[in-house]
């Protein structure tokens, strides 16, 4: 029977959320062709790692090896050649992820299969193998078919599928390969993981957050936008851009790079929404967004919006609130 | 050291409202301003500081028509020694792997101790076409750099993983990164640098120069073909407060009231 691979995705001893989204994704296109759904999953404790992918996939294949105890795409790349040769899976679905990202293309050209990357949908549509991306940091969707082959190679963007376990446990088979790697990869060589500095400010426990993106447009109008925050008693926040241009530390950045918060007020000035910020806070339990853009995406997610220049919305909300707080006391 | 660059000239799109054009294939590109993809930008600044650090040459490369040759010249006037700009209007529909073929058919005969590309593109963010180029090339590579540091024959770097957490890396040289925003800050360019730049040669290279056949390029040589592009529908939409800014704020004002957050 032909088979879909999902590679499994884990730091540290932990499996990650995508790799669980992945199955889910994979277990309806495997019920809807037929396929049989395998988990693969690399590294030096993988039948451990393979227990609870066996939930989810009818078979499971660890390849245990101290060399690959952390994520190195070249390792990864010898290990998936000889098993996607062996098995010819007609789909290999992978996370568009750092690890994804630095595996995905380097395997199909080396394998030379198609590869689709930051998918947020897919199907086998007849024997055509059809995918919907984002474009244009995600105002437009694309759909697009591959070529044909006999393996498929995807990436899968995070929280584009949620996790669902199945009714009934797949009681998957868990089968261990040998690793087919001989020595150590001498050209890259993983040395150390690197924590953030440690920071003054911990966004994940504060319950208002007032986020600033690219529509603050220069680094002199934060202490504005701050002044509206310590107002409401909230914690300046920001997306990407801001950290990228060193107008904010890295701590108070919310998003899949960044920190991800759920706090009881999300005031989002000037931020469009790229998914990678989004992903850190659709959470939040009410979120108000002011952007230019009626289009922007943080629109679908906000609770309220102000289509309207932040500049212009900011001082007159910040005396209202003044006005409230001094009544009270 | 001879470091290459691969650059991609792009509408700016994050303000702008876009519409599907004609074709049903691609955006209205009519009124859009174009410039340097975002993350290439930060993979210039790097460029151009290990050469200011080490000595050494730039090589811009793009692929694109005859309005690329401004990010070009912005390289130049930035820093980069040389500029080629591959085009041909088979190239048209080329996705990552057909784009990795181009540059790596030019890249292949020049001297590389270094291949700098952005991470993404702002347009399609495939995020695939530095690794793809770097197995093609045989060099070792590495995606979402956030730090380099460079010894004897091998650079030691720090890459981006999720939540804030980086990992370090030893990388032998050659190699070819892909850069990440934020690794550095961009400078601005002087007056006398865009002058300079104007006069400086970029040399144009089509297909026929370059080795390959139609077969390679275009959708023709791709992995994926676009079949259509659509503004995704809107499924869930806040509610918008409308009025002069005001009346917006008394209204924001009153749901926190009423939420108790104020």
């Amino acid at each position: 029977m032909t088979k879909i691979f999902v590679l499994a995705e884990h730091r540290q001893g932990q499996l990650r959320d995508i790799t669980f989204e992945m199955l889910t994704k994979a277990r309806e296109i495997a019920e809807e062709t037929g396929a049989e759904l395998t988990a693969v999953v690399l590294g030096k404790d993988a039948k451990e790692l393979a227990k609870p992918l066996a939930d989810y996939a009818k078979t499971v294949i660890a390849v245990e090896d101290a060399k690959l105890e952390n994520f190195n795409s070249e390792a990864y790349k010898k290990v998936l050649t000889a098993l996607i040769q062996q098995h010819k899976p007609a789909l290999v679905l992978m996370g568009h992820t750092s690890y994804g990202i630095e595996l995905a293309p380097r395997l199909a050209t080396a394998l030379n299969l198609p590869l689709a990357t930051d998918l947020i949908d897919l199907a086998f549509e007849g024997d055509t193998f059809t995918v919907t991306r984002q474009v244009y940091g995600g105002k437009v969707n694309a759909k697009a078919t591959a070529r044909k082959a006999e393996t498929y190679l995807a990436t899968i963007r995070q929280a584009a599928f949620a996790a669902s376990k199945p009714a009934a446990p797949a009681n998957g088979q868990i089968t261990e390969t040998p690793s087919p790697l001989t020595e150590e990869i001498a050209e890259k060589r993983f040395l150390q993981y690197v924590l953030p500095p440690p920071g003054g400010v911990d966004i994940t426990a504060a319950e208002k957050l007032v986020g600033i993106g690219r529509g603050i447009k220069d680094q002199a109008n934060i202490p504005m936008v701050d002044d509206l925050a310590k107002t409401i008693g909230a914690v300046l926040s920001c997306s990407r851009p801001i950290v990228d241009k060193n107008w904010l530390p890295t701590d108070r950045q919310v998003g899949s790079s960044g920190k991800t918060v759920k706090p009881k007020l999300y005031i989002a000035l000037g931020i469009s929404g790229a998914f990678q910020h989004i992903l850190g806070m659709k959470n939040s339990d009410l979120i108000i967004a002011v952007n230019k853009d009626p289009k922007a995406p943080i629109f679908s997610f906000a609770n309220y919006g102000v289509v309207e220049d932040l500049f212009k919305i900011v001082p007159p909300l910040k005396n209202k609130i003044s006005e409230i707080r001094t009544q009270k006391a | 050291m001879n470091i290459i660059i691969c650059v991609k000239h792009v509408p700016e799109t994050s303000e702008a409202e876009l519409r599907i054009d004609a074709s049903g294939k691609t955006i209205e590109k009519t009124g859009l301003v174009y410039d340097i993809n975002e993350w290439d930008d930060y993979a210039l600044e790097e460029a151009v500081r290990i050469k200011e650090k080490q000595g050494g040459t730039v090589t811009a490369i793009t692929i694109g028509p005859d309005d690329s040759d401004s990010t070009l010249r912005k390289c130049l006037a930035r820093g980069a020694d040389k500029a080629i700009r591959l085009t041909d209007q088979k190239f048209t529909g080329s996705d990552a792997y057909a784009i990795a073929k181009i540059l790596h058919s030019v890249i292949k005969t020049l001297p590389h101790d270094l291949v700098l590309t952005g991470m993404q593109a702002g347009d399609d963010g495939n995020a695939a076409v530095g690794p793809i180029l770097a197995e093609m090339l045989k060099i070792p590579h590495a995606t979402m750099v956030k730090k380099l540091e460079l010894g004897t024959g091998i650079a030691k770097i720090n890459r981006e993983l999720e939540g804030g957490l980086e990992e370090q890396l030893e990388v032998k040289l050659p190699a070819l990164f892909s850069i990440q925003t934020g690794i550095n800050e961009p400078r601005y360019v002087s007056i006398m640098g865009i002058r300079k730049a104007m006069q400086k040669e970029i040399k144009v290279v089509t297909l026929a120069d370059t080795g390959l056949t139609e077969a390679d390029v275009g959708e023709a040589g791709s992995w994926i073909k676009i079949e259509k592009m659509y503004v995704p529908p809107v499924e869930k939409q806040a509610e918008f407060i409308k009025g002069t800014p005001d009346e917006v704020a008394v209204k924001i004002t009153e749901i926190l009231k009423a939420k108790g957050l104020i």
